[in-house]
């Protein structure tokens, strides 16, 4: 009975290699790169004591741990710490978002575009497609935590030693099984691929939050997360391995559930109910622009619940914050240059930059639906009635620009909201408002840019998102490695001003605004030009 | 008046070319069917039409205005039913009906919509995802026909209905071609074709290779005979416009030209007719001789058939 359902299993995992050569490559090659060349840059980024513990008091702050986890070994802060503490949890979610669309692409993706249908045609168990998803996530996610582990011990440095990389690369690897395990669940109990992703990244997200909470106030809901739960490993200080094996076992557990569902249920059905629609359009959704909106009415929704609870969860720390700058002799030594500001003010500065990076992927997002709308044949439905191509590329386009103001509006008001509530001496709505706005002109330089790639180069129009990871890693981690500016300056977010701590830059401004316009208009241009694929 | 007018046509994908000098007529009123096998260049063509794909070369207008140039004025009396039809997963049926018309600016006459949601048996309250090919091509055929056009272009409209519903769709037709309006129908299946086309383009390698009336077509073609006469049957190999000789138990069957037939039918009664059997050409015949590039011995090797 057991072969039956599974057989098959190893020719469709060969099947998903063969498919996803390059993909898999390509993000096991990203993630383990990214892991050692930061592990190389400490090399050359020497560091005093003092400077090393001037970083400790910086890791022991509340908005830290919210952001990056709980400090560890901070009495002597070396680099193996300093490596665990800055990158196992953002390695974690990346590590995790491969696994997640990975396991989605494999899972409901095909059944929904009836290739599963096909492949279920011939001699092939009734598991065998879960499986070997799951069989070749393993592969990949035990990939990903040895040629860590391996790189990592390589680089050389005495405090990134081989047990705590080996430890680091394997916190990696369970912290992708787990969400493996958690968005195969979803693909049995949702019945779409846009409904499995959303779930799974829901989990995502609500994992990041419990434990940025957790490791603020109670040690308790951290270990509930998986992401808090994998921070307890305190690679290369303690080493501890108990984590990484309750994830895998929990992990474990999901896939057994996983496989229990699949067994139930029908090819193509969900347990998740779906209800008998609408026999007629509303008067909103007749229009390019109101379709574009009804399209990814789920999605905005969605975004604009996990920006509110963003800002929500990083002002709540601000609370603390004030309370650990006002405690902190050496903080205020390091962070006040400039008394008229609170340091929480300053702090502030780089909470946008992260907010506004954050707040750029939905209006991206909301501007891409077009060119995946052209790849599915469904722009046809439009260009083909009397609806000119300015008007539906305009129509997501409105939609992107209206989400990135919504977008940072909800965070920045979720923010102040509950910093207003946790802080005794609350900060000004206008300059919080002020301070997330200016990043506007370079979230729209983002959106440009993707006008312009679906306008004129189609085809790299998913470069975009590189683009934005780029960013993200010169004005997230820059701060901390300490990049060359003009690194910084090749990403739109690099020239913002820094309010409430810089002045105010109407020309900047204005510049930046300017170069979205240009790559705004080529993009149209293009669009208008050039052929429709589908 | 012309309806539709190409004028050597070509589109270019990087260096493989789609379409090479398509010209291409339909006049008012007709229903013109448009036939070729997979990859010849239908669907090209058709999205050049409708200004999606911008043409290489060549001339492509409708009513007499530039496709490209004008698409969107165009679409406003268009009415296009794709092949392969992909619609929103999480809109309904109905939805999508209404939302198609009013991008074009219609609203359906009176009762028309329900009438057609009716005929096609459809019910527009489910979900696109749960639609199979046949559902979803009733979605598309009802927002067309729901909706004013004075043009239709259909590519494919009935590849996944059953029998029924492509008796519907071809009442369908039947009515818009009484009111006068134009279509341009691309099809695979032939008897559709042979009932309701009245002219017929076949087009292969990106070449429109014939055009006409299904009788000037036919007129082409070979008809199968089967003949037994009293005397033995002599000279026919030689006699121009024959093919493909046999003996069968006492009796020759041929393939006759349809130009050569009466020369033809004088050589074989000197020898005094027994029997005389003829199968006229069918469209498939027709069609498998151009779709298969060797129709015949004197095919030429560069696809081009020489009757």
């Amino acid at each position: 009975m057991a072969e039956r359902l599974f057989s098959g299993t190893g020719r469709l995992s060969r099947l998903f290699i063969r498919r996803d050569r390059l993909r898999l490559s390509i993000w096991i090659t990203a993630i383990v790169l990214l892991n050692v060349s930061t592990a190389a840059s400490f090399t050359g980024l020497y560091m005093s004591e003092e400077e090393k513990q001037a970083m400790a008091g910086t890791m022991e702050n509340p908005a830290m741990t919210a952001m990056l986890g709980p400090g560890y070994g901070l009495e002597n802060y070396h680099e193996g710490a300093m490596m665990a503490h800055q990158m196992l949890l953002f390695m974690a979610v990346v590590t995790a978002i491969m696994n997640i669309l990975l396991v989605v692409r494999h899972t409901r993706a095909d059944e929904e575009e009836g290739r599963v249908e096909l492949i279920r045609s011939l001699p092939v168990g009734r598991l065998s497609t879960l499986a070997s998803t799951l069989v070749v996530m393993t592969v990949v996610n035990t990939a990903v935590a040895l040629l860590t582990g391996v790189g990592l011990a390589v680089v050389g440095i005495e405090s990134i030693d081989f047990a705590g990389s080996l430890l680091f690369g394997a916190a990696l690897g369970a912290a992708g099984l787990f969400f493996a395990g958690v968005t195969a669940l979803f693909a049995q109990l949702s019945e779409s691929s846009r409904g499995t992703v959303g779930l799974s990244f829901a989990v995502l997200g609500g994992a990041y939050i419990l434990r940025a909470i957790g490791d603020v106030s109670s040690e308790g809901l951290s270990l509930v997360s998986p992401l808090g739960l994998i921070l307890r490993t305190e690679a290369y200080v303690n080493n501890y391995w108990w984590p990484v094996f309750v994830t895998i076992g929990i992990a474990g557990v999901l896939l057994v559930l996983a496989f229990y569902l699949n067994l139930r249920r029908d090819l193509e059905a969900g347990f998740l109910p779906s209800r008998p629609g609408k026999k007629q359009a509303s008067a909103f959704l007749k229009s390019p622009f109101g379709l574009s909106v009804r399209l990814q009415r789920t999605a905005l929704i969605s975004w604009a619940v996990g920006m509110v609870v963003l800002g929500v969860s990083y002002g709540s720390v601000l609370g603390d914050l004030e309370a650990f700058f006002e405690a902190s002799e050496m903080m205020r030594e390091i962070l006040a240059p400039d008394a008229a500001l609170s340091l929480t003010e300053q702090y502030l500065t780089m909470l946008m930059a992260v907010i506004a990076m954050i707040c750029t992927v939905p209006p991206l997002m909301m501007m891409l639906k077009l060119k995946g709308e052209e790849k599915k044949g469904r722009i046809d439905h439009l260009l083909t009635r009397v609806v000119s191509r300015g008007r539906t590329m305009g129509s997501y386009f409105l939609l992107a620009m209206i989400t990135s103001a919504l977008m940072l509006f909800l965070a920045v008001s979720g923010l102040w909201a509950a910093a207003a509530g946790v802080m005794d001496d609350p900060m000004a709505f206008s300059m919080v408002f002020e301070a997330a706005m200016v990043y506007l002109p370079a979230v729209w330089i983002m959106i440009g840019a993707a006008v312009f790639l679906i306008g004129v180069l189609p085809k790299f129009s998913g470069f975009i998102w590189a683009y934005l990871g780029y960013t993200f890693l010169v004005v997230y981690l820059g701060e901390l490695l300490q990049f060359p500016e003009w690194l910084k300056n090749l990403s739109p977010f690099g020239y913002v001003p820094q309010v409430p701590v810089e002045e105010l830059s109407f020309t900047v401004l204005a510049v930046l605004t300017l170069v979205a316009a240009v790559l705004v208009i080529a993009g149209f241009t293009g669009y208008r030009r050039r052929d429709i694929a589908g | 008046m012309k309806v539709i007018e190409t004028n050597g046509l070509t589109k270019r994908f990087g260096k493989f070319t789609a379409l090479n000098g398509v010209n291409l007529n339909v006049e008012q009123g007709e229903v013109y069917g448009f036939i070729g096998p997979n990859g010849a260049g239908k669907s090209t063509t058709i999205r050049v039409l409708l200004g999606i794909l911008k043409a290489t070369e060549g001339k492509a207008s409708i009513f007499g205005q530039d496709v490209w140039k004008n698409a969107v004025e165009l679409h406003k009396r268009i009415a296009y039913v794709p092949g392969d039809v992909n619609l929103w997963p999480n809109l309904t049926g109905g939805e999508v009906i209404d939302l198609m018309l009013s991008l074009r600016g219609k609203k359906a006459a009176g009762n028309r919509r329900e009438e057609l949601i009716e005929r096609f048996k459809l019910d527009p309250s489910k979900k696109c995802r749960t639609y199979s090919k046949g559902n979803r091509q009733k979605v598309a055929l009802v927002s067309a026909f729901a909706g004013e056009a004075d043009l239709f272009i259909l590519d494919e409209p009935t590849s996944g209905l059953d029998p029924l519903m492509e008796r519907v769709f071809q009442e369908c037709v039947a009515e818009v071609k009484a009111e006068g309006k134009t279509v341009l129908l691309s099809s695979h299946i032939l008897s559709e074709v042979e009932r309701l086309c009245d002219r017929v383009g076949i087009i292969r390698g990106g070449e429109m290779i014939e055009s006409g009336t299904l009788d000037d077509l036919r007129h082409l073609t070979r008809t199968s005979m089967l003949v037994k006469t009293k005397e033995p049957l002599e000279g026919l190999k030689d006699l121009p416009g024959v093919h493909d000789v046999k003996q069968e138990d006492g009796a020759v069957s041929f393939q006759a030209d349809g130009e050569k037939m009466d020369g033809i039918i004088r050589h074989v009664s000197r020898f005094g007719v027994v029997k005389l059997e003829s199968a006229p050409p069918t469209l498939e015949d027709l069609f498998m001789r151009h779709y298969e590039g060797t129709g015949g011995e004197e095919a030429d090797t560069d696809g081009r058939t020489t009757v």
